[in-house]
């Protein structure tokens, strides 16, 4: 202090009211807070505008989803009673994530199973028809990411995680979506889609909603923390190398089969024909005429 | 004293005088060895033996050299694995395993798959050289039908291949099943399903063969055994007579010029055929060992450990058992319950029925169309498959029966591959699997009748030459040109089929002939199998057509010395100035 | 004479004419141009040596790159399997294709003529052997002594049956094993691989859970598992099973069965009726549950009747209850043996 106020702060010293210090810490703290308030993220808002989102989401709903789901997501027949849009009362935010954040809703057209596609909203449109979905009924809301990553783990943690996520796997979801989550198929022509290369919070979501014809695994018997491992056990399948080569597919023996047809055996044909053909003829005679030896 | 006639005595062999040589080293072995083992009268037929040559004898030996890959990469497997189904923590390299209980089978599997350096090579060898085995067996199977070569004095021949390809798809199974993985495991499951189902003695099976309830623990150490000594020893057996058999009969050829059913036209085995088979040997192996590294066969550690509460959507067995697997998935349920007791027919007429019947009547093929045709002639020229009209058609009738099924068998993952429904597959597959081999059958018979045409057509009329020519009064017509002899001959040199034919029922005295009934039915079948074949013309139509072709050649001599006489293809083209066409 | 007698007297030509006979021998450019017959062999030998070569790397490859904990990786791939796969692979087929360049540019390449002989002994042979047959027949007297051959045929019959007999100790006999799971009156369920137990409330509409009876996780007075290695896996290919929750209104109770089910909440077996496999491919909309084996497909809220695919029979249904302290218990055993088809199955 002294270098910078030599001369100002001797005289200033006496003329300073005793309250000065607390009036500069106040005006220090509100500073701080605008500041602060400025630059922080936008969740420090959503509290203000969640209503806004909802809002939001309602007329993001009523354009895109409301032909199939209803005017207020009370689903929607045809006419011959079939079921064109079930009914989003209670499905929550966590579905509405899911549907929309894989592409698979809005649906191109009702079926036997609607498949993942490009997807037709941003992040922020889903979350707000998120929030909008939500209030139609108390459902699952959208994992947290302390809920399905395993960042934070110590290495032994992490591993006895992956370990029995695999065994978990195994039990509940190998039987429709295939050892490496190639997918399966399921009858009158649905499908268990593949799940590599999806998200972790989306793969959470799937789990816990129940997506079309999968079941839900409810946190009561599938707590968060398996499906944690879950996610972490095929999240460290995507990570390993293939170790023995090309996977053809991870579909198992039947490609397997195939391969072994058209690469080994083709080759091995190919060759074979190589082998036997005739070599290139010339029409000259060699200058030398050896005695060729003729065996009866 | 007689004179002896020493006319015949050479004065001396050699132009110089002669000089003692010492013997060679690899003279003194090979005599030490004639002294003992007689060597040369041994090897004395074989060494210059014959082979001919042809691409399509050689799928046999794709299968013979892929079997000696599986005896040596499957020695390099023993040294590591361990049969036994004792239960151990596994602790090994691959962390997403660790801490799990599995059997020690497992565990040396996935020892060797990550801590055995080449090891995982030498497991994904020996399982692609296994497809490779049945498959080049089930080709090889098909060439030699197709052509002819499982005639006479070749049955036994071809009863010893169906043996080996039975033999040999017992040991894939049992190979695959060893690691005791999930994906295999739920195979055995299946199969003690298959034994179960077994009318009065299937659960008796079923606890002998897995020593108490399913799975025990001997199943795997009883499955070792079969697959490393049992089955290896009785194929080798089978391998050695088969090619035992071969020697003796001699291989079959082609029909060509100079080759007749008297003479076998080829190589000699030492050098030529011996460096052909011997590089074969080693292009199999090479094309074998790429595969082993490139591509991924039989991930065990992504299945994990076999348990009876965990299974995989795509759970198939190996390519070779997927006609049965095809069966059973669609066979309507049909269980009969009578008595107290149950019999599944659903599983007994897929697995247990079925592949009995196919193995029979693959077995009876030589013997039955030996029976319709009365043939007791041996033949070593091999046939064209059009000249054989019935026994192709049979052959890809049962060709589709099996696809289908074979198809069948993956038809889940035909589903998501295609975007289609199991369900509907499956309908689909009920239907086809009967319908299938006999639209098949008639369209291959009536495309080899019209292929026999075609070659009558190229024997009376010569080959289309492609050159259009206009006669003065404006017909076009197109020049035809002779067959090169060697063609011809091979085409013309075609026996006409010999239809069994009944001579008479009774003789003189009005007594009926002995199995009458039996001759009846062999000449019915004999005329089924004839019908509507074109036979070879007879040696007037041929000097008929040649003289009509004499006939059209004075036409055509006009076009001689001209580029486009056509001639391009039989060595008959005579050159002519700024002549850019090709020969 | 038929048709086709007539057409064999008339045919151009037998196979055994020979006639055109072997055609004459052309040759190769490198039998006649040195130049071209050097330059096969430079290739040749270059095949074997590029072989050579590749076995060096091989030799590389093994001692360098690295498996195990510290798995070496290239492209994606496990490096040191396609590194050995690779030159090892290439080693073999150099030296194949070197072997079948030198055979085919190289080595002589005219065709021989060989004669077959009959496949069929000589006449002489047959007569000497059906002599010798017949002597050493006469000789032993076998033909004679009726006794002696038929009582040796019995004895050796009979000793034949001593191996299979000795197989006997091969299993045990099935007993009822087959008719009992590890599932007893009051046992809970549990969550397959998490061990723990369920009340209704967990489970929501459309929950599929994989469970096993409470046995197979618990331990005994020392501390140990009640099941493990071979027992466990016996236990688990009976006891195995999946509970599913749905609308109370959705379910078609079968006979006798109105009690079995809690607020909606079912178990069945999860070992497939065809030939055994385990089944949880279930779809919440339909109720209808498939295996991945064959295709079996059972309907949930029918008392798992098959409605398609090569099932005969219904997966059992086990009856639960709930426990005073809320948790979800089994009413007792399956009343019927769990898992494929076996003929005394109906006589329990």
């Amino acid at each position: 202090m002294r270098f910078l106020n030599r001369s100002a702060g001797r005289l200033s010293r006496h003329r300073r009211s005793k309250l000065a210090g607390l009036v500069l810490m106040l005006l220090a703290l509100v500073g701080t807070g605008t500041v602060y308030s400025a630059f922080a993220p936008a969740s420090a808002e959503q509290a203000e505008t969640d209503a806004e989102m909802v809002a939001k989401g309602r007329e993001l709903f009523l354009v895109g989803c409301s032909f199939c789901h209803g005017a207020n997501g009370e689903g929607q027949q045809t006419k011959s009673g079939d079921a064109l849009g079930p009914t989003l009362v209670g499905v929550g935010a966590a579905a509405v994530d899911f549907q929309v954040g894989t592409g698979r809703m809005p649906a191109a057209q009702p079926g036997q199973q609607i498949p993942s596609k490009r997807l037709a909203y941003s992040q922020e449109e889903i979350d707000a028809l998120a929030a909008y979905v939500a209030t139609l009924g108390p459902g699952p809301a959208i994992p947290t990411e302390e809920q399905y990553s395993t960042a934070g783990m110590t290495d032994e943690e992490r591993e006895e995680a992956v370990v029995r996520g695999g065994q978990i796997f195994l039990t509940n979801c190998t039987a429709c979506h295939n050892f490496e989550g190639s997918g399966g198929a399921m009858p009158e022509g649905g499908y268990a889609p593949k799940i590599r290369g999806v998200e972790p919070r989306h793969i959470y979501e799937a789990m816990l909603t129940g997506p079309q014809g999968m079941p839900t695994f409810s946190n009561g018997t599938m707590p968060p923390d398996a499906k944690r491992d879950v996610i972490a056990y095929l999240e460290s399948l995507e990570a390993n190398p293939g170790y023995g080569g090309f996977g053809m597919g991870g579909l198992g023996p039947v490609s397997e089969g195939l391969f072994a047809w058209i690469l080994g055996i083709g080759s091995l044909v190919g060759f074979a024909v190589w082998i036997a053909a005739h070599t290139t003829r010339t029409q000259k005679a060699p200058a030398a005429t050896t005695a060729v030896e003729e065996q009866a | 004293m007689s004179h002896l006639d020493t006319s015949k005595v050479a004065d001396s062999n050699r132009g110089s005088a002669a000089t003692a040589q010492k013997p060679s080293k690899v003279g003194a072995v090979a005599n030490w060895a004639d002294e003992r083992l007689g060597l040369a009268t041994a090897m004395k037929k074989q060494i210059r033996k014959v082979f001919p040559d042809h691409w399509s004898f050689m799928l046999g030996e794709v299968a013979l050299w892929s079997f000696v890959v599986l005896l040596l990469t499957g020695v390099f497997l023993t040294l590591w694995f361990v049969p036994s189904m004792g239960e151990v923590t596994y602790q090994g390299s691959y962390d997403e395993l660790r801490g799990v209980h599995v059997s020690e089978a497992f565990n040396s599997t996935m020892t060797i798959s990550f801590d055995v350096r080449g090891g995982l090579l030498m497991r994904q060898m020996h399982h692609w050289s296994a497809m490779l085995f049945i498959a080049a067996m089930m080709v090889h199977l098909l060439r030699v039908f197709f052509t002819g070569a499982h005639r006479k004095p070749r049955e036994l021949n071809w009863v010893i291949g169906c043996l080996l390809l039975l033999l040999g798809t017992l040991e894939g199974f049992t190979g695959y099943s060893l690691p005791d993985d999930l994906l295999s495991g739920t195979g055995i499951r299946a199969a003690d399903g298959f034994m179960k189902s077994m009318p009065v003695v299937g659960t008796y099976m079923s606890f002998f063969l897995f020593g108490g309830e399913f799975p025990g623990e001997v199943i795997i150490p009883r499955l070792y055994i079969v697959h490393v000594l049992l089955i290896p020893g009785i194929l080798l057996a089978l391998i050695g007579a088969h090619m035992l058999l071969l020697v003796y009969h001699k291989h079959t050829q082609w029909p060509g010029p100079g080759r007749t059913e008297q003479n076998v036209v080829g190589f000699p085995l030492m050098p030529v055929y011996a460096a052909k088979a011997g590089g074969f040997f080693f292009i199999v192996f090479g094309v074998t060992a790429l595969m082993g590294g490139l591509l991924s066969i039989n991930p065990v550690w992504k299945y994990g450990p076999y348990d009876p509460s965990k299974v995989t959507a795509g759970s198939q067995p190996d390519w070779y058992m997927g006609w049965p697997d095809g069966a059973l998935r669609i066979m309507p349920g049909w269980e009969s319950h009578f008595l107290g007791y149950t019999l599944s027919w659903n599983v007994l007429l897929p697995i247990i029925v079925l592949p009995g019947l196919m193995f029979t009547i693959l077995l009876m093929l030589p013997f039955v169309e030996s029976f319709i045709t009365g043939d007791k002639r041996n033949h070593h020229l091999l046939q064209r498959p059009r000249n054989a009209p019935t026994r192709t058609a049979t052959m890809v009738a049962l060709m589709t029966f099996y696809g289908l099924l074979w198809a069948a068998g993956g038809n889940d993952i035909i589903a998501i591959t295609f975007d289609l429904s199991i369900n509907q597959i499956t309908y689909f597959m009920r239907v086809a699997v009967f319908v299938g081999p006999l639209i098949a059958f008639y369209i291959t018979r009536r495309w080899c009748i019209s292929l026999q045409r075609q070659d009558n057509e190229k024997l009376l009329h010569g080959y289309e030459t492609g050159v259009i020519m206009r006669s003065p009064e404006g017909g076009y017509s197109e020049k035809h040109l002779p067959l090169p002899e060697a063609t011809a001959h091979a085409l013309a040199s075609r026996a006409p089929d010999e239809q069994f034919t009944v001579e008479s029922e009774t003789d003189e005295n009005g007594v009926v002939a002995p199995h009458s009934r039996k001759a009846r039915l062999r000449a019915a079948l004999s005329a089924k199998m004839y019908a509507d074949n074109v036979q070879p013309p007879t040696a007037e139509e041929l000097d008929e057509a040649h003289h009509h072709a004499e006939h059209e050649h004075q036409l055509q001599a006009p076009m001689d010395g001209v580029a486009a006489d056509g001639h391009q293809f039989d060595d008959h083209h005579r050159a002519v100035e700024d002549d850019t066409l090709r020969h | 004479m038929t048709d086709l007698e007539h057409r064999t007297a008339g045919a151009l030509a037998a196979p055994d004419d020979e006639a055109p006979g072997l055609p004459a021998h052309t040759w190769r450019p490198t039998d006649v141009d040195p130049k071209a017959e050097k330059r096969a062999e430079r290739q040749v030998a270059t095949l074997f040596v590029l072989s050579m070569v590749c076995v060096v790397l091989f030799i590389i490859a093994y001692f360098t790159i690295d498996i195990g904990d510290n798995h070496d990786t290239a492209a994606g791939l496990g490096a040191s399997t396609l590194a050995l796969g690779g030159t090892l692979g290439l080693a073999l087929l150099f030296i194949g294709v070197g072997v079948i360049q030198w055979a085919r540019k190289l080595m002589g390449d005219h065709e021989i003529v060989e004669m077959r002989h009959p496949a069929v002994s000589s006449d002489e042979d047959r007569e000497r052997v059906i002599a010798d047959l017949t002597a050493g027949a006469e000789e032993s007297g076998i033909g004679r002594r009726p006794l002696l051959r038929n009582t040796m045929l019995g004895a050796l019959g009979l000793v034949g049956i001593t191996p299979i007999i000795a197989l006997r100790d091969l299993g045990p006999l099935p007993g009822d094993s087959l008719m009992h799971t590890a599932w007893r009156a009051g046992m809970r369920v549990v969550v397959d691989v998490l061990g723990t137990p369920i009340r209704p409330e967990d489970l929501e509409f459309g929950t599929l859970v994989n469970c096993q009876p409470a046995d197979i996780y618990a331990l005994d007075e020392e501390g140990e598992p009640l099941y493990e290695g071979v027992d466990l896996h016996v236990a688990k290919a009976k006891a195995s099973l999946i509970i599913v929750r749905m609308e109370p209104e959705a379910i078609i109770p079968g006979p006798g069965r109105e009690n079995w089910s809690v607020d909606g909440i079912q178990g069945y077996s999860k070992i497939c009726t065809h030939v055994g496999c385990p089944i949880s491919l279930y779809e919440r909309t339909t109720h209808h549950v498939l295996c991945p084996c064959h295709q079996s497909t059972f309907d949930l809220s029918d008392s798992a009747a098959v409605i398609f695919g090569p099932a005969n029979r219904p997966l059992p249904q086990l009856p639960l209850a709930v426990d005073d302290e809320g948790y979800l218990i089994a009413q007792s055993d399956f009343t019927e043996p769990v898992g494929p088809s076996f003929w005394e199955r109906d006589s329990s």
